[in-house]
């Protein structure tokens, strides 16, 4: 089982252990600078101008009552901002046409002296507009729905297996029922941001970002620089949790900025314009069919969902996949079905995919359980697989089954009253419910170096990013071990791409994908020093390692984390207001890398399930086509108020088919399945069904009402 | 010299201006931005921030958290969402918790602002963490947000901090909150439990979620 | 934000002198809805006249029993006031209900009775909004309205009113005090704040360059039992979805005052005189509660996507009302 201790014992493995946050220091004393943070000589300010309809052609643009604010440098608009080649990503391509494929696209960027001039020059910026009719709502029959080849990471776009129509028709116990997820907004604290600024012939960047690797050979491309003359760090990152995974426009505003004015330039996206500029995750529909026999063993699964995506590129969240790993099921088909509509661009957040889809199908598998009266736990555990359903191939490790027992254990689920409804405080309502978890082992090749230096200490660089997740000092930890020698002797050198190329920290993949580099590049300095009686020569030892061709190996293993979580919810009858008083999860993820850092992750994620089931929602206005829940007073990310006691904990799992390290990655999978549990909890305290987030006091109690009547 | 002009205190604290451009030190707003602002658009104010004492000209339009970011370079101040809807950018005003985003600096002169680097100062000497090799030195708070993992991408963790301290200091001043008992006796010190902990901290969103964590270090730190 | 001339005013008088002097002068109070709305762009002043440190501080005894609480006075220190908390439980309950600690450490009595409304379409200058620009339109009629009124409303705007503090003060039958170019007056809170109708751009009865300088806390409601509840989103620093403050004497067995209003749920601070008219000289039982209660609920009219407000308010107020009953059942 976990265990925190205060110390790592002598001798032990710094693997594991929960070591301090390496950076911790300068965060709690505010001398960590982030993007925005870097006072250069000459600096300005970019802000940009939002397109106000949906669907259109900037008709005109008239800077000059900008031009005219005391500080504006500059306006930057379609008709003449710097021409940078093609992207890849068509998000990037801002100021190049005067076309307005979404509500929030960027139509222009005024650089001033100061923010305030800067902003002052944005609002006076004119903006007349050719607007065209806007299509904005998704319905689940929407006629240019499409089943998409690929839908987000790969994944394709439709599975059958068998024939679950028949399957499902001839079922004992069916649920046919529909969910819907709305769409959500990642709102990292720190709101996308760069500064771009010429040293001598290099371009440097600080970017607020995932992968600083990304956003040099995006800008290495655009602007046809050889990567070599660019720089960009990402020292310390204000969160990301998917909206900074890629480049997103202020990296290419701010340099296109300082192109134009030769300054340098900051481009913080003001955070009413992040929901639309900066990917969001798209609304989910659902159809969810579970058929079994009177054992409660699935005979069809069907799960069926339909989301939209932009005008400007096809992203389809992979909501069905998880179906296609949980429970055995002869008769299977997941399918997504995707709408192109006049929206922003939706991108990833937290575990895409597996969220929405988790909480579709971890509701369903509730109702099942209710309309088969059984234990929800036993009911998951009755339809555990041998391998993962839809490849055929074995897992690598599954303690799901162990998860649910230990979680309902420190839960005491034993103790609970399956009949809903039934417990009363007051105008309280209380339920309790469960929901498993499932999050796929990503991993992608990277680069990193260790060196020895005389002095007895190591140096391991890579260009990792810490956003939140404790890189810094995990990646130290695995050096450590893997070289042997104490965790103090061992800096780490990460965020910036003058050090080893690395992949992004997305996919809840960096610490796998890092860890397995700085390993082997450690395991190889030891072997050198090993030829030179443990003794350094002068000026150092220095290895280079390279995992391409490795990690990216097709493994023969359906590689996943597994979890369980069980939350407590008080529903109130007078006011539909619900708020959790207890989440508990617990989880097999492999080997946990850094326990303190790993339980904060864990209730991070939980945290945002609870808010992705209670309070967050974003509606699509359908007469201006953009979210009425723009800024941070109207999109209810969970307060401290909402989050009283989670717990987070987990099995010692090993698994020597992931990484050498044998972890599995923990950032993604604390979101899959919470807000199912939340829901399941809220079903057990009042005995309605909801089917749509957030269950905020409109819905509860409006469904509360309608149960009573 | 005529213009936007920037005087640091002579304090036993005092430090040269971290600013490096502008025609005179800590030119607010740039420069070049207040060359051309009508007069009648700035103004001169005084603040002592962090025990420094500060006279700077300033854009009327700029705000606390502009200020100390971008004239004086003390950036631990974050800017989350510019209108008061996320409390990253939490300082205390002449010793109360405020958003610094919605204070125009030219209404604060002659106030005394404490930031999150200067958080060890309010501390006893003795309950104070020197820094280790020449570093800052710690407040209580700041060494229990270190030992409780309180924070991860580090963002809003400047305004939990200055908000859990302002947060303390109202409690022992008996300022009740929504979760405080109404029948509580006015005037007494408010004990705070977690609940009241959480109540109060409830302006500080942070997305990570380290809200259990951050509730413990508070704890820690309890009178 | 276009760039603005700062004056500090060293009275009522010299400030209300300087509004006259310099018009579409905002007064800065705290500033922390002002400043917010002209980052937006909804507030354009060429002046800010910053009345933050005139002598409006503190809450003073009046004579006949009441309180009066000047405008400038933070409304964590109002929150905080033994006097308030004491005799106004329901003022001092809204009041931290609101906001959060950082923001009603800086938000001013007057300031709270001035804020404007939080509908997006106010708040995004793109977009149609008669109150910002009459005759541009109501985007919220046909729009994203949930949050929106369901009392009063009209079809140039269904905007609601977002304080906490006001709607207790209007239970409580407080008074607006005011001071301008014509002199001193008063003015009830409940009329305070006005109905839409066909000038939504009005959002209260002050007259041009006319300044708060403190609201009277009635000696006829001191003292007596009064509550507050919000329901909201989240837990904790969020607006009200709906909201009830209640004042209830009862003697003898018998509600002899009632003071009740509703928030988050008109254009202003709805006080619902038929429910408080219902219940004088009604026992205080729960069947009198909900037959007062609903026959204001009868009033409502709600929108397309918000109808949940009519009985959300239904449940808060006859929380509140039961709430309060049991205590004046029993005098201490």
């Amino acid at each position: 089982m976990d265990s925190v201790a205060a110390q790592t014992p002598a001798g032990s493995p710094a693997v594991g252990a929960p070591a301090e946050r390496r950076e911790g220091r300068e965060k709690v004393t505010g001398r960590a600078r982030y993007a925005a943070e870097h006072p250069l000589p000459g600096r300005a300010y970019g802000w940009p101008v939002a397109a106000s309809v949906a669907r259109g052609r900037v008709r005109s643009l008239d800077t000059s009552g900008a031009l005219e604010q005391p500080g504006v440098l500059t306006v930057l608009t379609p008709a003449d901002a710097p021409r940078p080649a093609e992207p890849d990503d068509p998000t990037l391509r801002v100021l190049q046409d005067d076309r307005v494929p979404h509500h929030g696209w960027f139509v222009a960027l005024v650089v001033g002296e100061s923010l305030e001039a800067a902003r002052a020059g944005a609002a006076a910026v004119r903006v007349e507009y050719a607007a065209e009719e806007h299509d904005v709502l998704l319905t689940a029959d929407h006629p240019a729905a499409y089943t998409p080849e690929r839908a987000n990471g790969g994944n394709a776009g439709r599975r059958l297996r068998g024939d679950p129509e028949a399957a499902f028709a001839a079922a004992a116990t069916r649920v046919d029922v529909s969910y819907r997820v709305p769409p959500l907004h990642n709102h990292p604290m720190e709101p996308h941001t760069s500064t771009a600024h010429w040293d001598g012939d290099r371009l440097r960047v600080y970017a607020s970002t995932q992968g600083a690797t990304t956003v040099r050979a995006t800008l290495a491309a655009l602007f046809e620089l050889p990567e070599e003359r660019i720089t960009v760090t990402a020292e310390h990152v204000g969160g990301g949790f998917g909206s900074k995974g890629t480049p997103r426009p202020d990296v290419v505003l701010a340099t296109m900025a300082t192109l134009r004015t030769g300054r340098p330039v900051t481009v913080a996206i003001p955070r009413r314009m992040l929901p639309a500029a900066t990917g969001h995750r798209a609304p989910t529909l659902h159809r969810l069919r579970l058929g079994s026999g009177p054992d409660g063993r699935l005979a069809g699964l069907l799960h069926e969902v339909t989301t939209y995506t932009s005008r400007v590129k096809e992203f389809t969240e992979q909501a069905a996949v998880p179906a296609r790993v949980m429970y055995a099921v002869p008769h299977s088909l997941t399918e997504h079905r995707v709408v192109p509509l006049d929206v922003p661009t939706p991108s990833w957040m937290r575990a895409p995919g597996e969220a929405p889809g988790m909480y579709a199908l971890e509701s369903a598998m509730d109702e099942l359980a209710t309309a088969l009266n059984r234990d929800p736990v036993e009911l998951r555990i009755a339809n555990e697989p041998d391998a993962e359903p839809d490849s055929g191939k074995p897992f690598s490790s599954r303690h799901l089954v162990e998860c649910l027992r230990e979680g309902a254990r420190r839960f005491g689920w034993s103790a609970r009253d399956p009949r809903p409804g039934t417990r009363r405080e007051g105008a309280l309502l209380i339920g309790t419910g469960v929901a498993a978890a499932t999050y796929p082992v990503l991993v992608a090749p990277s680069a990193a170096s260790a060196e020895a230096l005389p002095d007895g200490t190591f140096v391991v660089r890579i260009n990792a990013t810490d956003i939140g997740t404790g890189a810094r000092t995990i990646l130290a930890q695995v050096a450590a071990d893997a070289l042997g020698v104490p965790l103090e002797r061992v800096r780490s050198e990460v965020g910036s791409t003058d050090l080893p190329p690395a992949p992004l920290a997305g996919g809840s993949s960096g610490s796998s994908s890092w860890g397995w580099a700085v390993h082997q590049a450690c395991a190889e300095l030891a072997a050198r020093l090993a030829e030179h009686s443990g003794r350094v020569p002068e000026g150092g030892l220095r290895t280079l390692a390279d995992t391409k061709g490795t990690a990216d190996a097709e493994s023969p293993y359906a590689r996943h984390a597994f979890g369980a979580h069980f939350a407590e919810v008080a529903v109130d009858t007078a006011t539909g207001e619900t708020r959790v008083r207890r989440l508990l999860g617990v989880f097999a993820a492999g080997r946990i890398l850094n326990a303190r850092t790993a339980r904060s992750q864990l209730v991070g994620g939980m945290t945002m399930g609870l808010g992705m089931a209670l309070t967050e929602g974003s509606t699509t206005d359908p007469v201006f086509g953009d979210f009425a829940e723009s800024d941070l007073a109207a999109y209810h990310v969970p307060s401290h108020a909402d989050v009283p006691d989670v717990e987070a904990h987990w099995l010692d799992e090993e698994d020597p088919h992931t990484n050498p390290m044998g972890s599995k990655g923990i950032g993604e999978i604390g979101i899959v399945g919470s807000a199912a549990a939340v829901g399941n909890a809220v079903h057990h305290a009042t005995g309605v069904r909801f089917r749509e987030l957030p269950l905020t006091p409109d819905r509860v109690l409006t469904g509360l009402r309608a149960a009573r009547r | 010299m005529d213009g936007p002009h920037h005087e640091t205190g002579t304090g036993d604290r005092a430090r040269e201006s971290a600013r490096p451009t502008g025609p005179g030190p800590g030119a607010s707003g740039g420069g070049g931005a207040l060359g051309t602002l009508p007069d009648a658009c700035r103004s001169t104010t005084t603040l002592r921030v962090n025990g420094v004492s500060h006279t700077l000209t300033v854009d009327n339009r700029r705000v606390l958290l502009d200020l100390l970011r971008e004239d004086l370079d003390l950036v631990g101040a974050k800017k989350g969402c510019d209108h008061g809807q996320c409390g990253a950018c939490t300082v205390l005003l002449d010793g109360r918790r405020v958003n610094s985003c919605l204070l125009p600096a030219v209404a604060l002169d002659g106030c005394e602002v404490t930031t999150v680097e200067g958080l060890p100062a309010l501390a006893p000497p003795e309950d104070r963490e020197d820094g280790e090799n020449g570093g800052d030195p710690l407040h209580p708070l700041q060494r229990a947000f270190l030992e409780r993992d309180a924070f991860q991408c580090g963002y809003c963790t400047p305004g939990q901090l200055c908000s859990a301290v302002g947060a303390i200091a109202e409690a022992v001043a008996g300022h009740p909150s929504h979760v405080t008992d109404p029948a509580a006796p006015s005037g007494e010190p408010v004990p705070l439990t977690r609940e009241e902990i959480r109540e109060r901290l409830s302006g500080n969103l942070c997305r990570c979620a380290a809200y259990p964590h951050i509730v413990e270090a508070v704890e820690d730190v309890l009178p | 934000m276009k760039p603005f001339a700062y004056l500090r005013a060293g009275s009522v008088e010299e400030a209300v002198d300087a509004h006259a002097a310099h018009p579409g002068a905002r007064y800065l109070g705290g500033g922390t809805n002002l400043i917010d709305l002209m980052k937006l762009e909804v507030e354009r002043p060429p002046v800010l006249i910053d009345v933050s440190r005139l002598p409006l501080e503190g809450v003073r005894e009046l004579p006949e029993g009441g309180l009066w609480a000047g405008a400038t006075v933070r409304n964590s220190d109002l929150a905080a006031h033994p006097a308030v908390r004491d005799r106004y439980p329901a003022l001092s309950e809204a009041l931290l209900a609101g906001a959060s600690g950082q923001l009603r450490n800086v938000a001013t009595t007057g300031g709270n009775l001035l804020q404007r409304t939080r509908c997006p379409y106010f708040q995004d200058v793109t977009k149609p909004c008669n109150k910002r620009e009459p005759g541009s339109g109501c985007g919220a009629l046909e729009g994203v309205h949930r949050d929106h009124a369901v009392f009063g409303h009209s079809r140039h705007c269904v905007a609601t009113h977002p304080s906490d503090m006001a709607v207790a003060l209007a239970a409580l039958d407080a008074r607006v005090e005011l001071y301008g170019t014509e002199g001193r007056r008063t003015v009830p809170v409940a009329e305070f704040h006005r109905l839409p109708g066909e000038h939504p751009e009005r959002d209260t009865e002050i007259r041009p360059g006319e300044l708060i300088t403190g609201v009277v806390l009635p000696a006829a409601t001191a003292g007596l039992p009064s509550a507050y509840r919000k329901a909201r989103d989240r837990a904790s620093y969020a607006f009200a979805l709906a909201s009830v403050a209640a004042v209830l004497e009862v003697a003898d067995g018998v509600v002899r005052r009632a003071g009740i209003a509703f928030g988050g749920v008109a254009h202003r601070p709805w006080r619902a005189r038929r429910a408080e008219e219902a219940l004088v000289g009604a026992a205080p039982t729960e069947d009198a509660f909900e037959h007062a209660v609903d026959l204001e609920l009868a009033a409502a009219s709600p929108l397309r996507d918000n109808a949940f407000k009519v009985p959300l308010t239904r449940g808060l107020a006859l929380d509140v009302l039961t709430r309060l009953a049991p205590r004046t059942a029993s005098p201490a």
